[in-house]
């Protein structure tokens, strides 16, 4: 049986493979997310009987470079009252936890390279819910300081109004995923992977149901999404807190948007639909699975009004929260007595 | 029905009815303004004209008295119409406000201050409506040039 | 004891979700606002000033940009007017008074679904704003068959019509009004089952029946308070007292409430419409009035005495004897009414348009004290204002 590869064994393979495993990663992250934008436009743009982008490139497949492009030679504006270090800091705060959250997704089993094994994770932490319950967390700090130094009324509520919302609604997912736990008994992902093994019904969202939808409400919470996308609620606030920002700081605010999709499409993927297992290799079927969630969540944005910050705030605390604790207490009765 | 409550507007505020009218099966009823408020009022609860539609003001430039306050009333339960018009003067271009009566009132007043220049007395909130707080002149009045008070006048034909 | 300061935050002119250049001033304390000061008048043109200088004919197209919306609405306030202040109303053609109800009657479906598509759209719902669009390109290339424009019509003259319907355009109707129920089913199954819009709009922006007749309100507001008063049968016009149609009132006085009940209003304006389409018989459309309605336009084109019948009629105008009238109409948006006085001259000595939207607005402070900011946009869209006929 090869060994696994670490740092001990072979450091430089150990790091170049790191190396490639982490740029591959982003590549692919990068892709999804750009071309994220144009199935959010076609797809919104078919269910409300209109076409989409169309003209850039066959079917219109070249919009997002040609967005990234046009954004890329945009006057870059800093308003003359904004306190400049916490304005250009705010959405590097905000893209950086999205990214590397990814970092301790298991992409499929282990694999054999030179003699040595690896698994398809970049770091397969022991403790790695926890480093993506840390990771959410640190999202909010961008957009509260994107809002507070804009130095703009509409920012400030925009901004103040997501981290009430991220904070509230975290607590709900994290209780959420603590169910999870009690039944894999490890926090570490690739634990949670291995232990839906076996057959599609050992997946997690047959022994979880009200944990799997708990969780994906309150990740739509999380990432500012309709219904609940208060904070950049274009009609009441124009946009929220990333009012006053252009260019590529702008870019930045939306490509953290969607790669905050993506790892919250994995992450469901990996606690309650057995990540990468599947019919097809590893990262394929991963792949399906978040492009699956991702749809659902475009169709929720073409279907649903907005919900206002009172009858958030009270979901939030007041249904999701005893909702989430409910089904622990239940999970771990059914655990100790069965 | 509408005549009735002429005849019974006529007996109890004998002094103020200037003249009544009826054009086209509408009843128009001049009165002194001194007394708008009341005669407001007693309409209102009298005879059930809950309804101001309309209050404006016209400007008759080369009559005594210049300005004239028209307020349109209707009854909502006989759905019938009522007009009541009430002469105001050049120099004391001033009417007791009747948005104590009808809250409606509120709007159309400052419409009528703004755009001709009649004032009104105990209004909660009299300012400029329509054009910017800062204008000077009042721009409905006939005297008003049409285009603007920088401007030549237009000497052609408008449209 | 710490000072609660509130905060003062201006909406607009330029905002996504007023709907026109609509200033509001708000005071908040956290979310809650505690005084919305609107400030109107960024599209104030002077139309009842440009009218006192032109001819009763010519100041026609002057109502069409008042509402831009329900441009339709607007002519037909005005030549009823008119015709009142002349005295002819007896005389209007019956084909001119069913073309003018069905006209009406479209244009109120046509401003709705612009009401239905922003109001969604501020709340959230996207997707129904551009399903409302779609059937209202419909109702426009019906404009555009029968008066030439799309959005500013001008179609109605004082006396009749100015043209006849085109060929075809009873069947475009007829299809269109089939159509509308299935539509208005999927708008409001989107909609009005859907938990979260059903917690955005009932019990928001409610006022009561009395305050509303109070400070003025009109329209599918009022009714939606509980006060049953529609123009089109208490003081009917253009033969509305010949047609089936029920005035819909409900007791909520919220934002829901005004929902159905213009979704309601959607619907009898189909049946309206079915019936204009049964009533239609051809026939004259212009009043038998020399000195006053324009000629045929063939009698124009071929005919000395047509042409300069219609010269002298634009040019000098008609002279309705000295007096004064109010005409009020239901509009879509409430009750608009037109105030004309005449000196015996070929000008309006003044006309005065007594917009619904104007009087509207004015609830809206009293609306949306103590709500929250949210709330604020849900008000203005439910008050279905229009700034065009505001600010005049």
């Amino acid at each position: 049986m090869p060994e696994m590869l670490s740092l001990s064994n072979d450091p430089v393979l150990f790091l170049s493979l790191m190396l490639a495993k982490i740029l591959a990663v982003f590549i692919v992250v990068v892709l999804i997310v750009a071309y994220a934008t144009y199935a959010e436009r076609k797809i919104i743009g078919r269910m409300q009987t209109r076409l989409g982008p169309t003209m850039t490139g066959w079917f219109g497949l070249l919009q997002p470079i040609a967005d990234g492009l046009k954004l890329f030679f945009k006057e870059d504006i800093i308003p003359a009252q904004a306190s400049k270090l916490a304005f250009v800091l705010a959405p590097v705060m905000i893209m950086v936890p999205a990214f590397i959250t990814i970092a301790v997704i298991p992409f499929g089993g282990d694999i054999t390279v030179f003699g040595y094994t690896t698994t398809l994770q970049i770091a397969d932490l022991n403790i790695g819910i926890l480093y993506i319950l840390a990771m959410a967390g640190l999202g909010v700090y961008g957009i509260v300081l994107a809002g507070w130094s804009s130095n703009n009324k509409y920012s400030l509520l925009g901004g103040v109004r997501s981290a009430a919302q991220v904070v509230s609604y975290e607590l709900a997912a994290g209780m959420s995923i603590v169910a999870v736990l009690m039944l894999s008994e490890t926090l570490s992902l690739r634990g949670i992977v291995a232990a839906q093994s076996g057959s599609v019904l050992n997946w997690y969202i047959f022994s979880q149901p009200l944990a799997f939808c708990l969780f994906v409400i309150t990740s739509l919470a999380e990432i500012n999404r309709t219904p609940f996308d208060l904070p950049e609620a274009e009609t009441e606030l124009v946009s929220g807190f990333c009012t006053e920002y252009s260019s590529m700081k702008y870019a930045l605010f939306f490509m953290a948007e969607y790669a905050n999709m993506i790892v919250v499409s994995a992450i469901t993927a990996t606690l309650f639909l057995g990540g990468p297992a599947g019919p097809f290799a590893g990262p394929i079927n991963l792949l399906l699975k978040i492009f699956f969630f991702m749809f659902l969540f475009i169709w929720i944005r073409a279907t649903f009004p907005r919900v206002r910050y009172d009858q958030l705030m009270f979901m939030g605390w007041k249904v999701f929260l005893p909702l989430a604790l409910l089904n622990i207490v239940i999970t771990g009765a059914v655990v100790v007595f069965l | 029905m509408s005549q009735a409550v002429v005849a019974k507007l006529k007996s109890v505020f004998a002094a103020s009815v200037l003249e009544v009218k009826e054009h086209r099966g509408e009843m128009t009823v001049t009165v002194k303004k001194e007394d708008i408020v009341a005669i407001c009022q007693f309409l209102k609860d009298e005879a059930g004209y809950n309804f101001l539609c309309d209050l404006c003001g016209v400007d008759y430039l080369g009559q005594q008295p210049r300005f004239m306050v028209v307020y349109n009333l209707y009854n909502i339960t006989t759905k019938e119409r009522l007009r009541v018009k009430v002469p105001v003067a050049e120099e004391d271009a001033a009417v007791d406000t009747v948005s104590t009566v009808w809250t409606t009132a509120n709007w159309p007043e400052r419409e009528c201050w703004d755009l001709m220049g009649i004032s009104f007395n105990n209004h909660p909130d009299l300012r400029r409506i329509l054009m910017p707080a800062d204008w000077v002149g009042y721009p409905l009045r006939k005297d008003y040039p049409l285009q603007g008070p920088d401007r030549e006048t237009y000497q052609g034909r408008l449209s | 004891m710490a000072k609660k300061e509130t905060m003062t935050i201006n909406m607009g002119p330029q905002h996504p979700s007023t709907h026109g250049v609509l200033q509001l001033v708000l005071e908040l304390d956290g979310e809650i606002v505690v005084d919305a000061v609107p400030h109107i008048g960024f599209l104030h043109r002077g139309v009842e000033k440009l009218a006192e200088n032109r001819s009763y004919h010519r100041a026609l197209p002057l109502t069409d940009r008042l509402d831009y919306l329900a441009p339709m609405s607007n002519n037909l306030g005005y030549v009823l007017a008119v015709e009142k202040l002349l005295g002819i109303t007896e005389l209007i053609p019956e084909r001119a008074k069913v073309v003018r109800v069905m006209m009406a009657e479209i244009t109120r479906i046509k401003s709705h679904l612009v009401w239905l598509a922003t109001h969604a759209l501020d709340i959230g719902a996207m997707t129904v704003f551009l399903y409302c669009f779609r059937e209202r390109e419909q109702i426009m290339d019906m404009y555009e068959n029968i008066s030439g424009a799309r959005m500013t019509s001008n179609y109605f003259r004082v006396g009749g019509l100015s043209l006849d319907l085109p060929e075809g355009f009873e069947a475009d109707v007829l299809s269109f009004i089939n159509d509308m129920p299935g539509h208005l089913e999927t708008y409001e199954g989107l909609l009005t089952g859907n938990k979260i819009w059903q917690k955005r709009t009932i019990g928001v922006a409610k006022i009561g029946g009395e305050d509303a007749i109070d400070i003025g309100l009109t329209g599918p507001v009022l009714r939606a308070s509980g006060v049953d008063w529609d123009l089109r049968r208490d003081n009917p016009y253009s033969g509305y007292e010949d047609y089936d149609f029920k005035v819909i009132t409900r007791d909520g006085c919220d934002t829901f409430d005004r929902y159905k009940n213009r979704l309601d209003e959607m619907r009898e304006s189909c049946k309206i419409i079915h019936q204009a389409l049964d009533k239609l018989q051809p026939g004259p459309i212009m009043a038998d009035v020399p000195s006053v309605c324009l000629p045929a336009k063939k009698d124009v084109a071929n005919s000395i005495e047509g042409l300069i019948h219609h010269f002298k009629i634009i040019t000098e105008g008609f002279k309705p004897e000295p007096g004064e009238i109010y005409q009020g109409i239901e509009a879509p948006k409430g009750e608009l009414g037109f105030y004309l006085i005449s000196d015996g001259s070929a000008n309006p000595f003044r006309m005065k348009i007594r917009p619904p939207s104007f009087v509207n607005l004015q609830a809206l402070p009293q609306m949306v004290r103590g709500k929250m900011l949210a709330d604020v946009v849900a008000a203005i869209g439910t008050l279905d204002i229009v700034l065009g006929e505001i600010d005049r």
